[in-house]
């Protein structure tokens, strides 16, 4: 606090150079070009998607929508799969995560207790297969010896044990004073009852990190459908929003074929782009509901990763 | 003194006990598909049942360098790894100048801004990163509709559709989906700088320009100095999803990186598990030794693990 003010007075006595200011010009209009470039294309998507889909065809629509209406999102529940596989995301991105954050928390806890057999073997043991990994074709025939392809237990249990979550767990509980835990231990509390009525209640700030981490990692996976899943009942949205880009793209290719002597397919297609769009404005919709009031979740999560990672 | 050491003998058991369950999960899932590399060894064709007699030796690997259209194939993969990795190691100075100058800005409220809006990009999934390519580049996307009515181009370009600078390209999209982030890294390092050095440049009458060439890029180094190592040692792990979205017929011989050609050998028809598991496992390995070379490298010369 002192050093931002003292920082404050310096600039303030001190900025009247001219390479000062011309790197404040410079400093702003670059930045701000980055920031239009990062959000735009999500501003651009959403509008289109809200607008008459004759002007938004013709490319008309670029700053404002033009003609609103919500009949692209009406009838992109109407989409056959599509309920289903959000069922799936939304199942998958909150039974996932919180298993995986009580796993972490638990472990993370586990780990702290010094008299455990063998503890730094075990996790070391555990923290270690963050550094490799068998490889595509081995991991896809264990996954089908368990039974776990065409199964939604596959994309729950391959993550449930997470090792960075772990370290940051248990990095965390290690920052705390171990005193109440001691107490509670000498009034009889076994390993279970303090793990809940007290050691949930400490790592509440470092759990919600954690959790955010998680439920964005779910809802973006797209590898574990991809390589598990051949049944269109255990597709997710992000696999569903990847197979219709990739259907439009061989529809615009016949259309290229036959160049401008078909309309209709031609309007087809654009009704095509018009679901495409808003599918990607409800894939994307969650996280960007929900990021901006989490960021500092974020920003606390990769801090304490980088300290111990 | 036996019976104390006794109980806490035993409690150490019961604590363990406790988290069998869950190592079981990290055997199964992390280290029993490692069993699999022994694939690599035999002659595995699926749906046909692994037999022990199919034992080939080294012939895949051999093959992977011998044979002459696989030794083709690997060197273009290769090339594409080392051109795309080495991008990005060129280029992995930008987040920190991010940092620097975005530390510059003084208007509080602008400077959240720009941070939140450009570390958003970073938690889309790269079938959204795709999705948005797709529509704003294609050919009846944004840029060509805008483009033609403005009268600048007759016909539509499309740029996903296309082998120009795909190494380039592949470079922009990775750095607008991790710049803001990548960058955040930074921002905590040039706020914990004591800002009496500052002061004592300031006094000394430097400009904001000579205060960053001499204090804050000098503090951030070692910062640098650590991801530049976990970068190189992640040479060779671009990940798959990224080129998986974007590869299509027109620019695969440039966009196949060692991931995604294991994987696309593991799809081709027919299969070839083997040779894509011998591959998979020579990159775990390289891999493995960089990351620690990396880390013995840092242990000399900083005193420090970066593990």
């Amino acid at each position: 606090m002192k050093r931002k003010d003292s920082i404050k007075k310096a600039y303030k006595v001190k900025n009247h150079s001219l390479s000062d200011r011309l790197l404040d010009i410079v400093n702003y209009t670059v930045f701000s070009l980055f920031a239009f470039v990062c959000v735009y294309p999500f501003y651009y998507i959403f509008i289109n998607t809200i607008s008459n889909n004759k002007i938004s065809e013709s490319g008309g629509v670029v700053w404002f929508p033009k003609g609103i209406h919500l009949q692209n999102y009406i009838d992109a529940f109407k989409i056959p799969g599509l309920g289903q596989a959000a069922f799936i995301s939304i199942s998958r991105t909150i039974i996932g995560t919180a298993l995986t954050l009580i796993i972490a928390a638990f472990l993370g806890y586990m780990f702290t207790r010094e008299t455990m057999f063998k503890r730094r073997f075990w996790y070391r043991f555990v923290v270690v297969t963050m550094y490799f990994n068998a490889g595509i074709i081995p991991w896809y025939l264990t996954m089908m010896n368990l039974g776990l392809t065409n199964n939604f237990l596959g994309y729950i249990l391959p993550t449930l044990v997470s090792p960075f979550y772990i370290i940051l767990t248990k990095t965390y509980i290690e920052s705390t004073p171990k005193e109440i835990q001691e107490a509670a231990e000498c009034d009889g509390a076994g390993i279970l009852t303090v793990f809940y009525k007290i050691m949930l209640p400490i790592c509440k700030p470092i759990l919600a990190t954690i959790a955010i981490f998680s439920a964005v990692g779910h809802w973006n996976s797209f590898q574990d459908t991809l390589l598990l899943m051949t049944q269109e009942k255990y597709y997710t949205l992000q696999f569903v929003l990847y197979r219709y880009l990739q259907s439009s793209q061989s529809l615009s290719a016949i259309i290229n074929a036959t160049a401008g002597s078909a309309e209709a397919m031609l309007a087809n297609a654009q009704t095509q782009t018009s679901i495409r769009m808003t599918v990607t404005i409800i894939v994307a919709l969650p996280i960007m509901m929900i990021y901006p009031f989490f960021q500092r979740f974020f920003v606390k999560g990769i801090m304490i990763g980088a300290v111990k990672g | 003194m036996n019976g104390f050491s006794n109980r806490k003998k035993r409690r150490g058991y019961r604590e363990f006990l406790y988290i069998v369950p869950f190592l079981i999960l990290v055997l199964v899932f992390s280290y029993y598909p490692l069993y699999g590399w022994i694939y690599s060894f035999f002659d595995y064709q699926p749906p046909l049942p692994f037999s022990w007699d199919s034992f080939v030796g080294l012939k895949w690997f051999k093959m992977l360098f011998k044979s002459k259209s696989y030794v083709k194939q690997t060197l273009e993969v290769l090339r594409n790894t080392f051109a795309m990795s080495g991008i990005a190691l060129a280029f992995s100075w930008l987040p920190m100048f991010f940092a620097i100058f975005l530390n510059e800005i003084k208007n509080l409220r602008f400077r959240k801004f720009v941070q939140t809006v450009t570390t958003l990009p970073n938690f889309i999934s790269w079938i959204l990163v795709y999705s948005v390519a797709f529509l704003l580049m294609s050919n009846n996307g944004m840029f060509n509709s805008v483009a033609m009515n403005l009268g600048i181009i007759e016909r539509p370009i499309d740029f996903l559709k296309s082998n120009e600078h795909i190494w380039f390209k592949m470079w922009l999209w990775l750095t607008w989906k991790n710049l803001g982030w990548a960058a955040i890294m930074y921002i905590a390092a040039i706020a914990s700088i004591d800002g009496e050095l500052f002061e004592a440049a300031r006094v000394d009458g430097a400009n904001r320009l000579k205060i960053i060439r001499h204090i804050t890029i000098p503090s951030l180094l070692p910062t640098f100095f650590v991801l530049l190592l976990l970068n190189i040692s992640n040479f060779l792990n671009n990940g798959m999803e990224q080129y998986f979205v974007f590869q299509n017929s027109w620019n695969r011989e440039h966009i196949q990186v060692l991931d995604l050609y294991v994987y696309n050998l593991s799809t081709s028809k027919p299969p070839v598990y083997s040779v894509s598991t011998a591959l998979s496992m020579l990159k775990s390995i390289v891999s493995l030794v960089l990351l620690f070379g990396a880390n013995t490298f840092s242990k000399i010369v900083r005193k420090q693990s970066i593990i």
